[in-house]
């Protein structure tokens, strides 16, 4: 059976068993995923009667949030005006786009196929790579049994990208992966799936973004990032949905000995956003380095539940989020360092910095620290503050105005932690992002 | 010839007043120099001349060439050719050197942008920054540093003469930028002042000290006390206060240095 024989009014709005069971007609994927999506779909039901853990969500207001509003699309939309920061502004190895939940379109060189990566989306890997993926999607690093979202999303996955890199292959550009959202009231269940083998190396950045400012969307994500032996990957998501997008995701990594992981997330879309991020060092003398930056506006809520889990010795892990707020917004950001009983002379640090650049903008900090071992160095911080006004005053001496300072010393506040990003489309990016967000530049 | 006028200037801090009626004229190629004891007010009209919103004006004006600046925000002061130099210079982290000035000097130069509209082309900024750099005996390598961030005393001193030497002011109020330097900076500082004072730009040195003094002689010298100017002189009266003190000033001035006392105590028993 083909995607497109089946025609669009065979997905109704909201996630119920007839749903679920009209969805599972439109796709076409191999029997141990239909069965996956059997089992999530129980789990789904039966996370549904039960609260929600207070510690992750007690801060994070769902009451306005309607599921039954959205729903999945069994077409894909061609939207070529979806607004992208990078894509046009550097080569890549290769991209991959999806819109409302479907592959559109896509390309990876000719090279890269040559040396047996592969790149491309869930829904075709998965009909023509299941076997390969089959031990690492939605075993290792997201589990379907954490929350509601993870069985919601592990029964209702769509589409996503997929990078896999063999063994000892470094791929020097980057890679691009789009999620857009296009049709009013349209759900994303992407799955973003990266494998590097060991000593394998790559750089993925992704991004989502809405094709209109006023169409409603849901993302319900997950990302799986699994870095081998000795393997060093750079993901970048930058989430930048429209006012109007409800996003939750569940994203984790994992990362073998001596591998390293440099994760940078940026948050300045959607109405209201939770992520789940675990870092995971499995392996002896594996590392972490987490940069996030996010922008709150109106009435936006980011919130970030953040694990750093050393399981082995010798292990490093670092994370840094700057926020800056205005207007009504709020972020949510709580932290936890997990150091186990074996995972001696480890290394963890966390620190979360928030500007507020108004008096009704409000930030919950809550950093935490789990240690078991005896011989290990954790660290963490966080600050929360107003813009000084006595750097604006210095400012406007030099002729600045008022709005140009403001936006100069956000600049500068994210600058510390744009600073540690390595890739310079990231940085220029995020910069981008930042200036669009103030309402100055393109 | 540009003209910075302050005219019966009276000036509140938090409902305070402090500066009761200045009056001072400034033309562009002269050097004043203000002295007083601390608390007489000099620091508090280098503010109220910036602009700072702190500091109330609730009567007199403030001028630059016969139009009244009282009500413009501190930026507008800056794009018509007003700068102060901080006694305090403040730090502004990842913000580097450079990309604040490349602003700053596009409003001054081009008084009617907005912002997001271009700035000066790369090119010619970063040419004529160097040639100040250099001339004022900094490393330029300093352009790239975030601003005053890790700055050494003397680094961030220099740093308000190099912000000065690229905006051209007008008029140019140096509110103690001699302290805390060594010799060598306040000859570099003044060198600096030298260059740029010719017939362009009028300078109001408020100091503590005599040495800036010494390398930008001052045609005027006015001493404030209790919030007014209570003497004008020539560079002699410079000299003559580094040297005795204000006791001579306050004797003959005994009604402002009653009051000056009376705020004194106010303030002490404020404690």
């Amino acid at each position: 059976m083909s995607t497109a024989s089946i025609p669009n009014s065979s997905l109704t709005p909201g996630f119920s068993p007839e749903v679920f069971e009209a969805f599972l007609q439109t796709r076409d994927e191999p029997a141990w995923v239909t069965e996956g999506r059997r089992e999530a779909f129980e789990l789904y039901q039966q996370k549904l009667a039960e609260p929600l853990d207070q510690e992750e969500w007690k801060r994070v207001d769902l009451r306005a949030f309607r599921p039954g509003k959205f729903q999945l699309r069994d077409d894909s939309f061609n939207a070529g005006n979806l607004g992208t920061l990078m894509l046009d502004r550097a080569d890549f190895a290769g991209s991959v786009v999806h819109v409302d939940g479907h592959y559109a379109r896509g390309s990876v060189s000719e090279e890269l196929k040559a040396r047996g990566v592969l790149f491309g989306d869930l829904a075709t890997m998965m009909r023509e790579h299941g076997d390969s993926l089959q031990p690492h999607f939605a075993t290792r690093a997201v589990q379907a049994g954490t929350d509601r979202f993870s069985a919601w999303h592990a029964a209702f996955w769509t589409g996503g990208t997929v990078l896999y890199v063999p063994s000892g292959v470094t791929i020097d550009e980057p890679l691009y992966s789009l999620i857009g959202l296009a049709q009013d009231g349209a759900a994303d269940f992407s799955h973003t799936l990266v494998i590097l083998e060991d000593d394998a190396e790559a750089t993925l950045l992704e991004e989502t973004s809405s094709a209109t400012e006023d169409a409603a969307g849901l993302h319900v994500g997950a990302v799986e990032l699994l870095v081998g032996r000795n393997a060093r990957l750079r993901y970048v998501q930058l989430q930048n949905w429209n006012g109007k997008t409800w996003h939750f995701a569940h994203q984790s990594g994992r990362v073998g000995a001596n591998g390293s992981l440099q994760w940078t997330v940026g948050g300045l879309g959607a109405k209201l956003a939770h992520i789940h991020q675990d870092v995971h060092l499995d392996g002896r003398g594996a590392e972490g380095q987490v940069n996030g930056v996010t922008f709150a506006t109106d009435r936006q809520v980011l919130s970030y539940y953040t694990q750093q889990s050393h399981h082995a010795p010798d292990t490093r892990s670092d994370l840094l989020y700057k926020d800056v707020l205005r207007d009504k917004a709020r972020c949510v950001w709580r932290g936890m360092i997990k150091v186990d009983k074996e995972a001696q002379q480890t290394d963890g640090y966390q620190r979360n910095d928030s500007l507020l650049l108004s008096s009704t903008a409000r930030c919950d900090a809550i950093p935490g620290l789990e240690i078991e071992a005896d011989d290990v160095r954790c660290t963490h911080g966080a600050t929360a503050g107003r813009v000084d006004v006595e750097q604006v005053f210095y400012a406007m001496c030099r002729g600045l105005t008022r709005y140009e300072a403001m936006h100069m010393i956000v600049q500068g506040f994210f600058q510390t932690v744009t600073d540690r990003i390595p890739v310079e489309l990231v940085r220029d990016t995020l910069d981008k992002a930042v200036e669009r967000k103030l309402g100055i530049g393109e | 010839m540009a003209t910075l006028g302050i005219i019966d200037l009276q000036v509140s801090v938090e409902s305070k007043p402090i500066l009761k009626g200045v009056n001072l004229e400034i033309k562009a190629g002269e050097v004043h120099a203000l002295m007083g004891p601390n608390g007489s007010g000099k620091s508090t009209l280098a503010y109220a001349l910036a602009g700072h919103p702190k500091y109330e004006i609730t009567g007199g004006s403030i001028e630059i060439d016969g139009t009244d600046v009282t009500g413009l925000d501190a930026n507008e002061r800056a794009r018509l050719g007003m700068f102060l130099a901080f006694q305090y210079p403040v730090t502004i982290p990842g913000v580097r050197v450079a990309d604040f000035l490349r602003h700053a000097v596009t409003n001054r130069r081009d008084p009617e942008r907005k912002e997001g509209e271009n700035l000066m082309p790369m090119r010619e900024f970063r040419t004529e920054l160097k040639e100040r750099m250099t001339e004022l005996g900094m490393d330029t390598e300093f352009a790239r540093r975030y601003l005053n961030d890790g700055f050494s005393g003397g680094e961030k001193k220099r740093m308000e003469i190099l912000q000065m030497a690229m905006l051209k002011p007008k008029f140019a109020i140096l509110d103690e930028t001699d302290s805390g330097l060594d010799s060598d900076a306040v000859k570099v500082v003044s060198e600096g002042v030298n260059r740029l004072s010719g017939p362009e730009m009028g300078v109001l040195i408020i100091t503590h000290h005599e040495r800036l003094l010494e390398f930008n002689k001052p045609q005027f010298t006015h001493v404030m006390l209790a919030g007014r100017i209570v003497e004008t002189g020539d560079a002699s009266l410079a000299a003559e206060l580094h040297a005795n003190g204000y006791a001579t000033v306050r004797e003959r001035h005994p009604e402002e240095a009653a009051e000056e006392l009376t705020e004194q105590e106010k303030s002490l028993a404020s404690v």
